[in-house]
This record gives structure tokens, sequence and C-alpha cells, in this order.
């Protein structure tokens, strides 16, 4: 018997790892085996078209001194960090306020669901080729919304108001903004759901039970809906650090990192230094830089949410 | 009583606000595209076209091999998503439902590698679909050739599988009651014909919203095909608007018509299978 349960085991092990072994195979191929390579490379000289040349930690060292003199990298970095601090807060901020909204219990929610979501499912592309319509200093459409505004503003005030029309794209002083403003708009409603999803999950009966203790809705919400999502909020918060450390796709297509590096970004370095100049070992030194960043700011995140975990029952 | 009238017409009114600022940028992109040139440049814009100038949609199909974009934006797509599912769910059942030395220490190692951002591997990745032996005119070592740069191979399978895909049906799977598998398991069948006839067919809903989730990401995929094809031939939808963006100007008209062009399918998509994305974040967002 011990043996039929061993031979059973055997067997029911060797059928576990057949069905591992096409994701396993692809996992290894395209992720770790390239992770080695790719910390390989980073003490590297490598174009592709040479073999790769052993220099020691020369790439580091080049990065390093970048950042001392405040060159290309530091502005990525720093764009970086101005987009991430630009698009999380507010855009957090915004879809659990409209969340709180669609959950209020009024009719139509799906409707305004639907609505909200489309830019999600929108590829970046597509979306940043709108924008850039809309941002057009000429013609675009958020120029005309200012004159109307002004217009309006002069209407009220009786007196000539005016705010003149902006470069958006093209001025270095606003084009990052103008980039931040597209991406919360796009990432709306992909958080908004994840709050509804949240919401939905805290039980009616607290509420009910805070109103007859005469709760107003601001303590209500302070002392039942904010701690209640705070795993929620941690989900979020980490896949958004995550997702603003990797901005690329509306940077290269709306600007290509100008005016003046005012909006080049760490991938969008990456992407320049490996494809463009064909400087591999050095992309893959910023690579694991990012790897890093994303690595640490994970992990403060989540120790930061966790504790004090609320359960009430 | 008048407070029951006035706070939900409010609440409307701030999310109807909201909705109309999301639907505001699609209804400018439409309205450009079906615009003469000189109605472009028009200041102050007009919403409406005057003659609706359906020309342009052909002309924008025209000025780039679309039909081609298309199809390989298509078959790029369907490949992915099929061996997602495939590969996900088979990864997904030996975790959720065997038992096998290893499998915490492999299921942290899987779910791990969504700590690796993609830039981190990109270079690797590309050099070992450049170098990849027998294929594309390289020899055995990978020499002589282009490899699976610009080919189907190259763009789908660095994307054949993903721990999101396999954290996500583990979740489901592990949800579904075991009675019928253990009696299947008496009647003799073996865990393949557990998993193929009685896992799978109850997981649709579950195989559903991976499958739609997989295929948008594909289809709206930019920073892999822009490096893994230099081929015409090869290129995708996404990269395809690119060629309205010259250095000296753009054709607003034809880039708002084939970007109309582009988002239609997986608008389609969405709206089809809508209960499928929601029911996804759920899954995937609640449970961690």
């Amino acid at each position: 018997m011990a043996r039929a349960e061993g031979t059973a085991a055997r067997r029911e092990a060797r059928t576990a790892y057949l069905f591992l072994s096409p994701g396993l195979a692809l996992f290894l191929a395209f992720v770790f085996i390239p992770v080695v390579a790719a910390f390989y490379l980073s003490f590297c000289r490598y174009d592709i078209i040479h073999s790769p040349d052993w220099i020691g930690l020369k790439n580091y060292a080049r990065i390093g001194q970048d950042l001392a003199n405040r060159g290309v990298f530091f502005l990525s970095l720093r764009n970086t960090a101005q987009y991430a601090i630009g698009t999380i807060p507010v855009g957090m901020t915004l879809a659990l306020a409209l969340a709180l909204l669609v959950n209020a219990g009024l009719r139509g929610i799906s409707l305004y669901r639907t609505t909200y979501y489309l830019p999600v499912v929108t590829s970046l592309v597509a979306v940043s080729m709108v924008w850039m319509w809309l941002y057009d200093p000429g013609y675009g459409l958020l120029n005309y919304g200012l004159e109307l505004i002004s217009r309006a503003a002069s209407a009220v005030a009786g007196r000539e108001v005016v705010i003149p029309p902006q470069t958006w794209l093209g001025d270095p002083g606003q084009a990052m903004a103008a980039i931040v403003a597209m991406s919360i708009w796009k990432g709306l409603g992909y958080n908004m759901v994840i709050y509804l999803a949240g919401l939905q999950g805290i039980p009616n009966h607290l509420y009910e039970a805070a109103i007859i203790d005469g709760a107003t809705p601001w303590q209500r919400f302070w002392a039942i809906t904010w701690p209640l999502l705070k795993p929620t909020t941690a989900f979020i918060l980490v896949v958004s650090v995550i997702g603003a450390s990797q901005v690329f796709a509306q940077v290269y297509v709306m600007t290509n990192g100008g005016p003046n590096n005012a909006t080049t970004t760490i991938v969008h370095q990456i992407f320049q230094n490996a494809f463009s100049f064909m400087k591999m070992g050095y992309a893959s030194a910023m690579a694991f830089v990012l790897f890093g960043i994303i690595f640490v700011l994970s992990l403060v995140n989540l120790r930061l949410l966790r504790g004090g975990d609320v359960e009430y029952v | 009583m008048r407070r029951r009238i006035i706070r939900p017409t409010l609440l409307h009114l701030l999310l109807a606000l909201g909705a109309a600022s999301m639907i505001l940028p699609f209804l400018w992109m439409v309205s450009t595209s079906l615009k003469p040139e000189a109605e472009i440049f028009r200041y102050p814009p007009v919403w409406m076209p005057r003659a609706w100038r359906w020309s342009n949609y052909s002309e924008a199909m025209q000025a780039a091999p679309f039909g081609r974009y298309f199809l390989n934006t298509l078959i790029y797509a369907t490949v992915v998503t099929v061996s997602n599912l495939l590969f996900c769910s088979m990864a997904a059942y030996a975790f959720a439902r065997l038992r096998f030395p290893g499998r915490n220490a492999l299921f942290i190692l899987v779910l791990g590698t969504m700590m690796v951002p993609g830039q981190v591997t990109m270079v690797p990745v590309f050099i070992l679909l450049k170098r990849w032996p027998l294929m594309g005119g390289n020899d055995l070592l990978g020499l002589g050739g282009h490899g699976l740069l610009n080919s189907y191979m190259g763009l789908a399978l660095p994307a054949a599988v993903g721990a999101f895909g396999i954290f996500l049906l583990r979740q489901f799977f592990m949800t579904l009651p075991r009675e019928l598998e253990d009696a299947a398991r008496i009647d003799g069948c073996s865990e393949a014909g557990i998993y193929w006839r009685i896992i799978l067919p109850l997981s649709k809903p579950a195989l559903a919203t991976l499958g739609i989730f997989t295929f948008t990401a594909a289809w709206n995929e930019f920073l892999w095909p822009l490096l893994i094809t230099s081929q015409d031939s090869m290129r995708t939808l996404q990269l395809g608007l690119q060629v309205f963006q010259t250095q000296y100007a753009t054709r607003w008209d034809l880039l708002m018509a084939g970007t109309v062009v582009v988002t239609i399918p997986v608008l389609i998509l969405f709206l089809l299978g809508q209960r499928y994305f929601t029911r996804g974040i759920a899954l995937s967002g609640m449970k961690g």
C-alpha cells in the first residue's frame, strides 16, 4: 500500500512537471537567462556587432558621473520622478472620488463605468496621437478652450481677461505636465474599477451601524471606508509606481524626450542608448538601476501600507 | 424630500462632467478624421464637418500597407492569446491541484518574474532572437542571418506565457469544487483528462477574462514590435500610425482616420466582453 502510494505520488509529480514545462521553459529562455545575461552585459562594452568587451564597473561609474554632473541620465531620473509625483497622487485621489460617486447607489452606474474605462483599453499610441492634436498650439482644442474661458471670465469680470494660448508639448516647462495630464486621463478608469471592486467588498452593515450611531458621511469615510480600502490602495500604489517608473510610449510618440530633454525618461534613455547609440552595456547598467529603484520602492510601499491592517467583523 | 432629488442630480452632474471629458477626445478624433484639410485648420474649430469626407479613410489606408499591418497584428495577438491560454492554464493546473516537490519555490519564482521590468531583459532577448540557431538564415551558432527578428515567432515567443495569467487562473482553479475531479479520478481518468475535460470547461469565464486581457495588451503593444520588426511587411498597426507624422508636418485628418481604424477592434472587443474586464480586475487585485 505504501509503495503504491509512492508510485502514485511520483506519477503526480511527473505529470506536474510535464504541465509546467512549456511555461517554465519560456520563463527560462525569456526572463531568467536574459536577466543574468543583462547583468553580465552591464559590466561590458557591447555594440551587438563586436563581441562583448569586459570593462568592469565603468558603465556604473559613468552613471555615477552623469548623476554628479547632472547629465542626461540625471534628467531622465528627475523627469521620471516628476511624472510619478504628477500622476500618482492626483490619479489615485480622482479614481477614489469617482469610485465613491459611482458607488453611491445611483442608477446608470454601468454606463459611467464603461465610459471611464474607454481610454484604458485604447492603445497608448492612439491616445498619444489624439492628445498631440488636442495640444496643438495653433489649432488644438485645448487652446481654444482657454480662449473660451478667457471670454467667459472677461464677461464675468467686466474687463478684459486674457489667458494666452500655450505651447504645451513644445515648451520645456510644460511638456511633462502635458504628458502627465494625458496619462492621468488614460489611467483613471483602471484605478476607479479596482477601487469600485474594493468598495463593493465592504459589508453594508458597518455603514448602517455607523449611521445609527450618528456618524457623519465624513466620519464614516475615515472610520470605515478608508481603513478597509487599505489593501486596495496598496495594490494600486504598487502597480502605479511600477508603471510610472517604466513610462515610455507616450514620451516616445509625443515628444521623443524633448524639448531639450525635458521629457526624456529612464526607459527612453535605455531605449535610446541600446538601439540608437548601440551602447547596450551602458543601457543594461541603466536597466539595473531602474530594477533596483522599482524593487526598493515596491518594498517601501508594501511596508508602509501593510502596518495596521484593519478588519471589522 | 428635497434632498432626495437634489443630491442624486448633483452626483449625476459631476459624473456626467467627468464622463464628457473622457468621451470628448474620442469625438474630436472622429470629427477630425472626417474633415477636409481646410476645415481642420479653421479657427474657431468646428465640431461637425460640413461635408463628411469618408475618403480620408481610404487615403489613410493607402498611405502605408495597413492591410498587411492589420493581418500582422491579428496574427501576433491571436498567437499570443492562444499560447497564453494554453501554457498559463497548464501551469496553473499544476500549481492549483497537483502535489510535487518544489511547488512553492517554483510558484514564488514565477511570481517573481512580475518584478522584473521588461527593459532589463530587452537587450538580451533581442540578441537571443537575432542569434536563434538555424532560423532566418542563421547557422548552428546563430550567425549569418537575422534569426527570428522580423518574424511572427520573434514577436510572439517572449510574450507566450505570463506570470499574471498563471496567477489569475490558479486563483480561479482553487475555487472550483473538487468533487467532480475526485469522481473522475475514481473512474480512472488521467490528470491530463481531468485538466482538459473538467477544469477547462468549468473555467470558461476565467479563460475569457485572460484571453481578452491578453489580446488587448498584444494588440496595443508598442515597444516590442518597434524593436523586433524593421521590415515594413512585418510591422504592426501601432507602429504604422507613425507614417502620418513626418519631420515637417502631420496630416491630422489621415492620422486621426488611422487612429480610429486601429482603435475600433479593441473597443468592440471591450464592449462585447466588458464583464470579463471587471471580473479580471476583481480576481487579480483583491485576493492577492
